[in-house]
């Protein structure tokens, strides 16, 4: 049930259905897809469009930066470490609104450079867990058998590692690099996605339609992508979103630890491993980086709670 | 049942497998030459270097090594670190008190506030206190936990004795001891909420949409019918359903919270086993954290074996959906 969603409470749901029995006798002729009725329905949840502007937001600072931080918040401050001892741990300032760090650069210009960092980290390492996740879960699920058993105990075994732990190890072995945490933040993601399509798939699977393409003479790939796959996109579209949220914490905490971006690329988890050594004389450093991280998990949480709403999705495990 | 616990057990062995040779590769992998590494900066001779390879099987084939790591992992040898000439095991037994300990703190503050909010949201539903709870509970998902665990440090150790001048703070360090100037327990209060804060929230929604399910069934309904009043339908029939998955939650949480701590611990400076994984990955000491990691993830699992079994004890339509379904 949509009314089970623990944020849409702000609209009441009766109300709502009043709102789309009424929207429906209008415009009842109007052909209308799967997305053009979530994306109705998705911008009356007033959570979800407040998630989804913050994230157009972070986007257009992370990729305009170049464009305008060295001009506006002072020349290169943000990447010149041989500032005066004056300009070090600066408090807020007109000049510098969110001051500025221990070596003396703008903490502003460093968290909008930091959104670049996040928001790829997000993007690629779900990219990797969709594409992993979606590859293994259907094929599970539609061939079934040993197969759907080996894939089974392999989700089993990647969720039996808590938290980031299997990060740790990955990124402790191979060395922290970018690319190696896209690899690590992707692998813990991708069994959920693929638990996920497989339960999907296993129901889908079943419909006459199916059945119907397969008497046609229909090959295994074609029914997969054609009939099946567009059937069973909504909860991997809500889960994805939730899940850049997660890649988001999961950068943060391994910056944090040192096992992922490495200084002096500005990144908000290592900005707050750099402020906690400074918390006593600057914990602004601490606030500004950790309130971006919140603002921006909190937007996909939001968002993905939304889509799921608008697509009625049933998210059970 | 007993078939239940004989079929989980045998789910476990895979997981067991696999997660030990995702980490022997990993171990592999890893850049460096142990033996060289242990002997710093002196010089092996080759005689003693090939005596010690072949002590310790590195010659042999991989598959060979990964039997041998197993057997070592059984017999319940986790290796010995490079730099602190202890074994792994000896190192954890010391830190593993400390960390079950903040574990527990933070399940007990899980339990009561998680499932007391959960409760109230669920019976005032569409109120302000739910909308409250709702956008707190979505707020402490969102944040990672460790920048709430600084935060907290900056209110309630520096801010607060700033405030007080000196007479009011709570300790943000360590686990009191000797040096502290804190009674001990204080210690536990700012990680334990910490650790505690992202799985509150989950325990809080889970509790009130469990709650509110409960509410619609039907023999909520005939009880409401009956003339019982809206407490004691809650209080004595609708929560022993709704209390079922949040309880699981919160024991497969304990285990979680053993892994999760690593963030906490590392920021409140806590002697736990979190912390010296953290430690060696500074100092390279690679047995020390892929033994930890070993340790926190095998712990993991039997919590989560344990608390499905006493799940299907509890609530026999566990065994028999899954018997039917999988």
């Amino acid at each position: 049930m949509a009314s089970d969603s623990m944020l849409s409470m702000s609209q009441n749901p009766k109300k709502n259905k009043r709102k789309n029995k009424k929207s429906q006798k209008t415009e009842v002729r109007q052909n209308r897809t799967l997305w053009s009725d979530a994306s109705r329905r998705l911008r009356k949840n007033k959570l979800a469009v407040f998630g989804f502007c913050w994230i157009i937001f972070m986007i257009l600072l992370a990729v305009s930066a170049d464009l305008w931080v060295p001009y506006v918040l002072g020349s290169s401050t943000f990447v010149d470490t041989t500032t005066t001892a004056v300009m070090k741990n600066n408090a807020p300032s007109f000049q510098h609104p969110f001051g500025t760090d221990s070596l003396g650069r703008d903490e502003l210009a460093r968290v909008i450079y930091g959104a670049r960092i996040s928001m790829s980290v997000g993007v690629i390492a779900v990219s990797i867990s969709v594409v992993i996740g979606l590859i293994l879960g259907t094929s599970a699920a539609y061939f079934g058998g040993v197969w759907d058993s080996v894939i089974m105990r392999a989700t089993d075994i990647f969720m039996a590692f808590p938290y980031v732990l299997l990060a740790i190890a990955l990124l402790a072995a191979l060395g922290p690099s970018f690319i190696n945490m896209f690899i690590a933040i992707g692998l813990i993601g991708w069994s959920t996605i693929a638990r996920v399509i497989r339960g999907v798939i296993l129901q889908i699977k079943e419909n006459d339609y199916v059945s119907a393409a397969r008497a046609l003479g229909a090959s295994n790939l074609r029914i997969i992508v054609r009939h099946i796959l567009p059937n069973s996109i909504a909860p991997v579209v809500v889960y994805a979103t939730m899940g850049i949220g997660t890649a988001v914490i999961s950068e943060a905490a391994l910056s944090f630890l040192g096992l992922g971006i490495q200084p002096p690329t500005p990144s908000w988890g290592l900005m707050l491993a750099e402020a906690q050594q400074y918390m006593l004389v600057a914990p602004w450093l601490v606030v500004f980086p950790g309130l971006a991280i919140l603002l921006t998990v909190l937007s996909f949480t939001l968002l993905g709670d939304g889509l799921r709403d608008a697509m009625d999705v049933k998210l059970t495990d | 049942m007993l078939a239940y616990i004989g079929k989980r057990i045998l789910q476990f062995i895979p997981v067991f497998i696999g997660v030990t040779l995702i980490l022997f590769f990993l171990r592999a992998v890893i850049p460096g030459d142990p033996i060289r590494m242990i002997a710093g900066e002196k010089a092996v001779p080759e005689a003693i270097y090939q005596q010690i390879v072949a002590q310790n099987h590195l010659n042999e084939p991989i598959y060979v090594q990964y039997g041998y790591y197993v057997n070592d992992l059984l017999h319940g040898d986790l290796g010995t670190s490079y730099h602190k000439h202890k074994t792994v095991v000896a190192i954890f037994a010391e830190k593993l008190p400390y960390s079950a300990r903040l574990a527990l703190c933070a399940i007990c503050i899980e339990i009561v506030i998680g499932i007391a909010v959960g409760i109230i949201s669920a019976i005032k539903k569409y109120s302000f206190i739910d909308a409250l709870v709702t956008v707190s509970t979505a707020i402490l998902v969102s944040m990672p936990a460790f920048w709430l665990g600084m935060i907290l440090q900056i209110f309630f150790g520096i801010a607060l004795k700033d405030l007080t001048g000196g007479l009011l703070s709570l300790p943000i360090s360590g686990a009191g001891g000797p040096i502290s100037n804190y009674p001990a327990w204080m210690h536990y209060i700012l990680p334990s909420i910490t650790l505690a804060s992202v799985s509150l929230a989950f325990a809080a929604r889970i509790m009130r949409s469990q709650l509110l399910e409960v509410m619609n069934a039907d023999y909520i309904r005939t009880a409401r019918a009956k003339g019982l009043s809206k407490a004691a339908v809650i209080w004595k029939h609708a929560l022993k359903n709704a209390m079922i998955p949040v309880v699981t939650f919160i024991g497969i949480d304990f285990g979680v919270m053993l892994g999760s701590a690593i963030l906490t611990e590392t920021i409140f400076n806590w002697p736990g086993i979190g912390s010296e994984i953290v430690r060696a990955i500074g100092q390279r000491d690679w047995p020390i954290v892929m033994g930890g990691v070993i340790l926190v993830v095998t712990i993991v699992v039997l919590i989560n074996l344990i608390v499905d079994i006493s799940y299907a004890y509890f609530d026999p339509r566990i065994r028999y959906k899954k018997k039917a379904g999988d």
